[in-house]
């Protein structure tokens, strides 16, 4: 291509990466389809034992002597590994390549594109002869692919928009699943008997099995609906209405799954045996959660120990989980709900106890397990598809589909009406649309079709392309459109605003608002029950499952702390004027909102307060505990984006910095404050910021420094802060073309100091000026050796 | 009795001032004459004495807001010693939440009316901006349950959120330039966000609202 790579612009790189992602892509497929066969080819494991017994017996027996074996190939002693670690591989590869291309991911889903690329690894193994291995085995999939989507999702799980729409998120999930079910699967019945004058062969389709396939087919599932809603952003409630729902009609589904199973060779049902699924389906429910939530609080009282031993903390979190899944399905109890109410019990409790690290690590572990697993169910839908086996019924199929269609539109419609009498704010009919149009199905349904015996159910091919039929047009046809629908229709999308302290301020006066309100309105409103669950929850349960200072803490500190950890950490990352978070330029500072005050009538020397070792001690644990909160309240859910976090070790020096400005400051606070000159040329806050990122060793080297003229240059109150210095810094550097970056080098800390006596600088850096050169009497030293993070 | 027809008639006066139904205003009365010893007016020892409420930290400023002239809508300011059901039923009347019918503009009216609510309880000297002493007042008030707090840490909180509203709403100020405070026209923009008239709500005893109105009562 030497037009191509000739261009230095852009376009022209952008050409040739794309174009190599694909050339990679055929070259991992074809591999990928030539490997599999050459392994399935060669003989089983325990042929191999066998012959080399043989041989070695033989060997004894003849004692001939081959020359050694300098390179040997022995494939077979690898295989499982190898084929699961290609199949990984390919599954991520297929994911760089697909956002490498230009404009395909914005319109076709990438569920779409990996069930397509699995159909090409399995034509491609069917082309070589070979057998395709089943992938989709229901072992691999319940076991290993299923939980760690299911993990992600519930722990993650943004707990407020989900408990205010429970009631609504119920109905759509118990009763909209099985009205879908006993829908479809009566009138598929109807529909096959229909044509008595010509034999067919769905005449021979029982009652049972067709109730049986409505079941399976009627679950929404939460893979599929995850794939698809995350790349449209739709507004928080619908995500959780779709979500919530596919994610609590696991067990709905288990029940009626096990019963029609259960069922189909007797033949009948009773209505003992209905009264019994009832009852079953509130102990596989409840039983699920309580599971969970048992598994949940064992996690969260176990992270609070972890603080000697940091590193394996990510992985109770993971062992726990998968261990209350894993119980769960043991009694055959609903392993999602057990799952889901793990992640999201535990969350609160561990997160206020582990470190930084083992939070990203979670984090990030979850989001890796979850993507990846998501990938290769899809890619293996594409190959078990082209496995077959198929038996393909033009009415049963179509009917399948229509119905499908038809009985969830009916279903949201329905229900929407009996939920809207009851809600607060009403589902509109755009709303209404977006449900019944994001309902779509997946490889659950396909695993529990899978399931299926062929002796019992002799139609389980039949159900088997129906079921895929029905899973390929939701995701294709349905999947492909979302997007486009949501756009014409105007669906309000989700805020991409952040979250501000004045939000998370009157947010919380509005909850104590209304709690007051309804008490003495003297009507017990779910407000009311709310702050009573709080205030148990503060005062019992937190004492226990927290470790040490942290329990103790409200929330509007942690989120003020926050909000200033994550400005510091946004600065230090950007490092530049590019990607500041705040909109808004602004030159407004703490200054600006602070009444001026007159020049006290005290005299200038007086002596400064000595910080206390108490107050330092608060200080450094208000500091170190935001190292250990993180977002509570997510906004919106999306697989594919984490906050960044920039690397530890810097982030403790900035910490450290933080620290000490804040005792600088309180060391200042008697002092004259007298008006300055007006703001400074541009390049200040690079310097401000240049010096925040230097080693804290500079500290330390310049105590000769301590009293240089700089207390002579004054400015009006530094009560603030410094996270407001910060956010300033931020916004004035938006203003400013920033292509110098931070640099993390030692630096220009020499030249900061330097400048003390410039009175011609601006506020801000003044400030920052006398508080990093003016470290007090004897504290720096002795802050300096204490170790900062435990 | 002729009592119950008048009652009716203030009823349906009540309803239309407000916007309540009948039911409810019915309800909210037991309940008023409960709170009040079957007196006509209640006082405000009268609220403080309800036992649920000693836990909750703004209770003060709750108990005010109910006897705040200005949630009357009858452009009048100052403080009531005494208020009587119908200035009860005023200022219940800010926490209906919308139905089904209202429209964009009696959702933006609405809107605006509930925020007035949550200005006036922080502006406590009525002087039309929440000052920075006042929303410090407010943070200190929010935290006071929670615990030995730190004074510094208060203001800290309340200056960055001043900060917040200021640089949001005036972004370009000299550096001696003095932000007086919080006015009610930044008030709405900074909380834009929240989307109150969906948040701003409890549940009143009857399942059916009527129609929106405003609740202003000189209509």
């Amino acid at each position: 291509m030497p037009s191509r790579t000739g261009s230095h612009s852009p376009t022209g790189i952008g050409k040739s990466l794309p174009e190599r992602g694909l050339l990679l892509l055929m070259v991992l497929v074809l591999l990928e389809g030539s490997v599999i066969p050459l392994g399935a080819a060669s003989s089983p494991d325990t042929g191999h034992q066998k012959n080399v017994d043989n041989h070695k017996a033989e060997g004894e027996k003849n004692h001939t002597k081959k020359a050694f074996p300098v390179l040997d190939l022995d494939y077979r002693h690898i295989q499982t590994p190898f084929e699961i670690s290609l199949w990984v591989l390919l599954a991520s590869v297929m994911k760089l390549g697909f956002h490498m291309i230009p404009r395909l991911p914005g319109i076709v889903p990438e569920s779409c594109l990996l069930i397509t690329v699995g159909l090409l690894v399995g034509g491609l193994i069917k082309l070589a002869g070979e057998k395709v291995p089943p992938v989709l085995d229901s072992q691999l999939f319940f076991l290993c692919l299923l939980p760690p989507i299911i993990l992600d999702a519930g722990y993650f799980l943004p707990i407020r928009p989900f408990m205010e729409n429970l009631g609504t998120i119920l109905m759509f999930a118990v009763v909209g699943t099985l009205w879908n079910a006993f829908f479809i699967g009566g009138l598929l019945y109807a529909v096959c008997q229909i044509q008595p004058a010509n034999p067919n062969e769905l005449h021979q389709l029982e009652i049972l099995p067709c109730l049986l396939f409505g079941s399976i087919i009627s679950a929404v599932d939460p893979v599929a609906v995850l794939a698809v809603f995350e790349e449209i952003h739709i507004n928080e409630l619908l995500h959780i209405l779709v979500f919530g729902e596919s994610l609590l009609n696991d067990a709905v589904t288990v029940v009626l799954y096990h019963l029609f199973e259960e069922y189909s060779a007797a033949g009948t049902v009773t209505v003992l045996d209905g009264f019994l699924g009832i009852i079953s389906f509130l102990v596989v429910s409840l039983g699920g959660i309580l599971v969970g939530a048992i598994y949940g609080i064992l996690a969260a009282f176990t992270s609070r120990f972890t603080s000697h031993t940091r590193v394996i903390e990510p992985l109770f979190v993971f062992v726990y989980s998968y261990m209350a899944y894993l119980s769960a399905e043991m009694f055959h109890l609903s392993g999602i709900m057990a799952l889901i109410a793990c992640g999201a019990v535990m969350r609160p409790y561990v997160e206020a106890n582990i470190s930084h690290k083992s939070h990203t690590t979670i984090k990030y572990f979850l989001k890796m397990w979850s993507s990846v697993s998501e990938t290769l169910i899809f890619i293996f839908l594409g190959v078990a598809t082209v496995d077959g086996p198929h038996h393909w019924n033009w009415t049963f199929v179509t009917v399948t589909v229509i119905l499908c269609l038809v009985s969830r539109v009916i279903g949201v419609v329905g229900l929407t009406c009996v939920i809207n009498k009851f809600r607060i704010v009403k589902l509109t009919t755009k709303d209404q649309f977006i449900v019944a149009y994001g309902g779509m199905r997946g490889a659950i349904a396909f695993s529990l079709g899978f399931l299926l015996k062929k002796e019992e159910f002799p139609m389980r091919e039949m159900f088997l392309t129906a079921i895929i039929t029905v899973i390929f047009f939701t995701v294709f046809v349905q999947g492909m459109t979302i997007k486009p629908l949501v756009e014409l229709l105007a669906v309000k999308k989700k805020q991409e605003a952040k979250r501000s302290i004045n939000e998370e301020i009157h947010t919380q006066f509005l909850d104590h608002l209304l709690t007051g309100i309804e008490d003495i309105c003297g009507h017990y409103g779910h407000h009311h029950w709310k702050d009573k669950l709080n205030r148990f929850n503060k005062k019992y349960v937190k004492k226990c499952l927290i470790a040490g200072e942290r329990s103790k803490e409200p929330q509007l500190i942690a989120f003020y702390h926050k909000m200033e950890m994550k400005q510091a950490i946004d600065l230090v990352e950007s490092g530049g004027g590019v990607n500041l978070p705040s909109a808004v330029p602004s030159t407004v500072s703490m200054q600006n909102i602070q009444p001026k005050k007159p020049p006290p009538a005290k005299p200038v020397e007086k002596a400064l307060p000595k910080m206390t070792k108490g107050r330092e001690e608060e200080i450094r644990q208000i500091l170190r505990s935001n190292l250990q909160k993180t977002r509570q309240r997510l906004r919106s859910y999306n697989r594919h984006t984490l906050v960044a976090d920039p690397y530890e070790d810097g982030f403790s020096e900035l910490l450290i910095k933080k620290q000490k400005m804040i005792a600088l400051e309180k060391k200042i606070k008697d002092m004259n404050y007298y008006l300055t000159v007006p703001a400074a040329p541009p390049d200040s806050p690079t310097m401000c910021r240049a010096r925040l990122a230097s080693d804290p060793q500079s500290y330390s080297s310049k105590p000769a420094m301590d009293r240089v003229p700089t207390i002579q240059v004054d400015l009006a109150s530094p009560q603030s802060p410094d996270s407001v210095n910060l956010m300033d810094e931020f916004r004035r550097a938006d203003q400013q073309e920033e292509d110098q970056g931070l640099t993390m080098k030692a630096p220009s800390g020499q030249s900061g100091f330097n400048r003390p006596g410039e009175a011609d600088r601006g506020r801000e850096q003044q400030k920052l000026t006398r508080c990093l050169s003016d470290p007090g009497p004897s504290a720096d030293e002795e802050e300096e050796e204490e170790p900062f993070l435990p | 009795m002729g009592a119950s027809q008048t009652r009716t008639e203030k009823y349906q006066d009540l309803a239309d001032k407000t916007g309540f139904s009948l039911e409810q205003i019915e309800n909210l009365h037991k309940r008023f004459q409960r709170l009040s010893d079957n007196e006509e007016t209640i006082s405000r020892e009268q609220l403080d004495s309800i036992p649920s409420l000693a836990n909750n930290p703004i209770r003060k400023q709750i108990i005010e807001a109910f006897f705040d002239k200005r949630n009357q809508h009858q452009n009048e300011v100052g403080s009531c010693e005494e208020i009587g059901f119908e200035q009860f039923l005023m200022v219940m009347s800010h926490f209906r939440p919308p139905s089904l019918k209202t429209t964009e503009e009696e959702k933006e009216a609405m809107r605006k009316e509930k925020l007035h609510f949550l200005f006036n309880m922080h502006d406590t000297d009525n002087d039309g901006t929440i000052t920075l002493v006042e929303y410090r007042k407010v943070v200190e008030e929010l935290l006071s349950k929670s615990g030995d707090i730190e004074q510094e840490t208060v203001k800290a909180i309340a200056d960055a959120a001043m900060l917040e509203v200021a640089s949001t709403n005036v972004p370009h100020m000299a550096p001696d330039e003095f932000y007086e405070g919080i006015t009610f026209e930044h008030f709405q923009q900074i909380l834009k966000g929240l989307e109150m008239e969906t948040r701003m709500h409890i549940r009143f005893l009857d399942v059916d609202t009527p129609t929106l109105r405003c609740g202003k009562s000189s209509s």
